[in-house]
């Protein structure tokens, strides 16, 4: 089945990030695709090069660096919500790419499934 | 991103549309009040890129998310545009299917009367039911 992603929250604030990742991983690991993950909302933070967590912490931004590239995971960030909260091509995380809600409505029509994590 | 990239189409080059002639019904849930959070606001833009795509959208208003579509928002004093007149709009983008949970409505003493737009008030029961029935559905 191909699973269609949004993350609307923010990194390390909230769970919905670790949530999509885990489900994401999971259904790729059972044998199901993911071609895109669309972030939207806070969910823009997920796609910041700045991010720095503890050493003892998880990475949540190479993480989902890593899954894409194994998977070749199209990893959208919505333009609209990243601007405003001033996540831009200067400081945007290798692996994603910005573009607009247009990507996130197709990713539904393609898509058998289209799984929201969010508030 | 391109000068390809357009407002309308939210980053998508039609002609290069391979989904294009696939119809599902999107439903958009609408659970939170317009302000204090921006999922209201930013659900809407989506809601509107939607339009170009040609799908079978409807809105879903439940919880506090009735608030959005109340008549007479005043945004001045927390100096938040009023984004209110937008739903007006919604007509002029084909999309009309508004639907309002009941129990909602009675549970913060609102009536149809209260609502900005035309709206199909429904029972949690037939909500759920209209949800069942679609392919998508993205809650705020």
């Amino acid at each position: 089945m191909k699973f269609a992603i949004m993350v609307n929250e923010g990194v390390y604030q909230h769970q919905s990030t670790d949530s999509a990742y885990q489900f994401a991983k999971a259904a790729i690991e059972k044998g199901h695709e993911v071609p895109r993950i669309f972030f939207y909302h806070d969910g823009v933070y997920n796609a910041s090069s700045l991010t720095e967590p503890p050493q003892d912490d998880r990475n949540i931004v190479s993480r989902w660096q890593k899954l894409a590239k194994e998977h070749n995971i199209d990893m959208v960030v919505c333009i609209a919500a990243a601007l405003r909260r001033g996540i831009k091509e200067s400081n945007l995380a290798e692996g994603f790419r910005i573009s607009g809600l247009g990507q996130l409505v197709e990713a539904g029509i393609q898509a058998d499934r289209l799984v929201v994590f969010g508030d | 991103m391109g000068a390809e990239m357009t407002e309308a189409t939210g980053g998508i080059d039609f002609e290069d549309e391979e989904a294009s002639g696939v119809v599902k019904k999107f439903m958009f849930v609408n659970r939170k009040a317009p302000y204090g959070t921006i999922y209201a606001l930013e659900a809407l833009e989506v809601v509107l890129i939607s339009a170009a795509f040609d799908q079978d959208v409807s809105l879903a208003f439940l919880d506090d998310g009735v608030y959005q579509i109340i008549k007479g928002q005043h945004t001045k004093a927390i100096d938040v545009k009023n984004f209110s007149p937008t739903y007006r709009a919604l007509e002029g983008y084909d999309i009309e299917k508004l639907y309002v949970e009941k129990e909602s409505l009675d549970q913060r003493g609102l009536t149809e009367d209260d609502l900005l737009v035309d709206v199909q008030v429904m029972s949690s029961a037939e909500m759920a039911k209209m949800m069942s029935e679609q392919d998508i559905v993205i809650s705020f």
